[in-house]
Order: C-alpha cells, then sequence, then structure tokens
C-alpha cells in the first residue's frame, strides 16, 4: 500500500499533517507501538525539514509485509555537506525557527538513530531525497 | 502513580484553554522541553509535556507522541491558531504561571512519577 503526502515549504499550519496522516495508517493497520513511534519520528522530522529549510515536496509512504519505507522529497537549495548537517547540533535554522523551537540540529541525527535504512542524497541547488526503512519485527529480508 | 489531567488541573487551578473533554485521560509521567527535536525523540506516550512554546508546532508533537497533556510554563500563552489546532487533535493545553522547575515539583509532591 502506497499513500502520498504533499508538503508545503513555510506552511506551519498545515506542518505535521503528513505525520500525523502516517501515524494514523499504521495504527489502523494495526502495527506493534514502538515501530509506529520510530516511524512517526522520522516522518515528522523529515515533514518538517522540508517545511523550514526545502522547497516543496512530498512525502510518500509505502507499506510492505516486511518494512515501512519513507521517501521524502523536496527541489529547495538542497544541503551542501551531508556529513556536516548529519552532526548532532548542526542546524541553519533562522532565528525565527528557533524561537519556534526548531534548530536543535537533531532532526537528521533522530532519523538515523530510529530508522533501520538510513539514505540521504542532496546537491546544492538541486533539492533533497531521503529514503528510511523500518523493518517489520526486526525483519531484513 | 496515575493523575488525571482533570485532578491537575484542580489540583494547581490551571487555565484549560483547549481539549477540555479529554481530561480524563491518564498522565503517567512528564516531560519538559523546549527544542520540538528534544520532545519528539525523548518524551514518552501518557506524558504531560512542560513547555515555554505557545506555537502552533507543539499540537503535532504532543498527538504524535499521544502526549496526555501540555502545560504552558511561565505565563506564557497558546497563539490562536494553537488553540484552534489543539481542539482540531484532541489536545489539552493548560496554562500556568509557575516555572517548568516549579510545576514539575509540584507535580513530583503530588505523587506523579512515583
Ligand atoms: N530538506 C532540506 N533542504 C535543505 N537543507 C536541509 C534539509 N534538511 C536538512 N537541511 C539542513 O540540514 C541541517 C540539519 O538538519 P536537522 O533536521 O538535523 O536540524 P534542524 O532542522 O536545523 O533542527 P531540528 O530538526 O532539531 O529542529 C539543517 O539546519 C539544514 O541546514
Ligand atoms: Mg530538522
Amino acid at each position: 500500500m502506497k499513500k502520498e503526502y504533499e508538503i508545503k515549504a513555510r506552511d506551519f499550519v498545515r506542518a505535521g499533517k503528513a505525520a500525523i496522516g502516517v501515524q494514523n495508517i499504521l495504527k489502523s493497520i494495526g502495527f506493534e507501538q514502538d515501530i509506529i513511534r520510530r516511524v512517526s519520528i522520522c516522518a515528522y522530522e523529515s515533514e518538517m525539514n522540508v517545511v523550514m529549510h526545502g522547497a516543496d515536496g512530498s512525502l510518500l509512504l509505502g507499506v510492505e509485509n516486511k518494512e515501512i519505507v519513507l521517501e521524502v522529497r523536496d527541489s529547495g537549495e538542497g544541503i551542501e555537506d551531508i556529513e556536516l548537517a548529519l552532526k548532532e547540533g548542526y542546524s541553519t535554522a533562522s532565528e525565527e525557527h528557533r524561537d519556534m523551537g526548531f534548530g536543535a540540529g537533531m532532526g537528521l541525527p533522530n532519523m538515523k538513530k530510529h530508522s533501520n535504512v538510513f539514505e540521504i542524497s542532496s546537491q546544492k541547488g538541486n533539492g533533497t531525497y531521503l529514503r528510511m526503512v523500518f523493518w517489520v519485527n526486526g525483519n531484513r529480508e | 502513580m496515575i493523575l488525571r489531567v482533570r485532578e491537575i488541573c484542580d489540583l494547581f487551578n490551571l487555565d484549560v484553554v483547549s481539549g477540555k473533554s479529554n481530561l480524563d485521560r491518564e498522565v503517567t509521567g512528564g516531560y519538559c522541553g523546549d527544542l520540538l527535536s528534544d520532545v519528539i525523540a525523548n518524551s514518552s506516550a501518557g506524558n504531560v509535556w512542560l513547555t515555554i512554546q505557545g506555537h502552533q508546532n507543539i499540537v503535532a508533537v504532543a498527538a504524535l507522541k499521544q502526549i496526555s497533556a501540555i502545560i504552558i510554563v511561565n505565563g506564557r500563552s497558546a497563539d490562536a491558531e494553537t488553540v484552534a489546532k489543539a481542539e482540531e487533535e484532541g489536545i489539552s493545553i493548560l496554562l500556568s504561571s509557575k516555572s517548568a522547575f516549579e510545576m514539575t515539583c509540584l507535580l513530583g509532591q503530588a505523587g506523579l512519577g512515583k
């Protein structure tokens, strides 16, 4: 099963709706709490990064027997130094975004920690693509 | 000890600005934090969340983490969009004039987390 959510950059009214939508689907299918928690964290962090740092984009949820997959892309500015962006505490969030509670530089590290497979590709000026896989029941086949 | 959101409101005279129909939720512990990435990673379902953030982004975090209620501390208020969004998601938001530290101590004295 697949479900795609649109993400609008800088739209804080809608922000979080994709992640909540993902969580509701996983709950209704009846997945275990722990995997729902991990996917929700990653969906939220990736959605918020598009809202804050990216341009309009999308989040695609894929549910299969043995894995749950999140693919998140946006056509924004991209990330110049991915290794640096993945460091805990690194953030380019604006003063305004920090006042709203963003900018801890924990989003990408959180996603890496809570997914079983974490792939990121980005180029300056060419948007950002994230793919995260979550193994159902710890299954890795 | 488990408290209900309603008991917390009554004990400490907290203003309820949203989610009045969800005050029967159980509170099993708490988390303090103003950085959303910290809260989304480290809070637990059933927590009461103490924060100075009144911005609408707190609602999605609380909904995703199954937070029992948010207490906005330090006499801060919730933005109008926050209240509207919280109503939509069924999240109770309470207001306190106390600091996060003072409120945490009081909740501890009331037996929460013990
Ligand atoms: N989709 C994106 N487009 C452009 N830059 C991005 C994108 N996602 C992340 N980045 C860059 O990577 C940095 C680190 O991201 P990360 O999510 O870890 O922290 P943050 O968003 O700054 O803060 P937090 O997530 O803790 O609120 C960002 O500050 C930004 O510079
Ligand atoms: Mg982030």
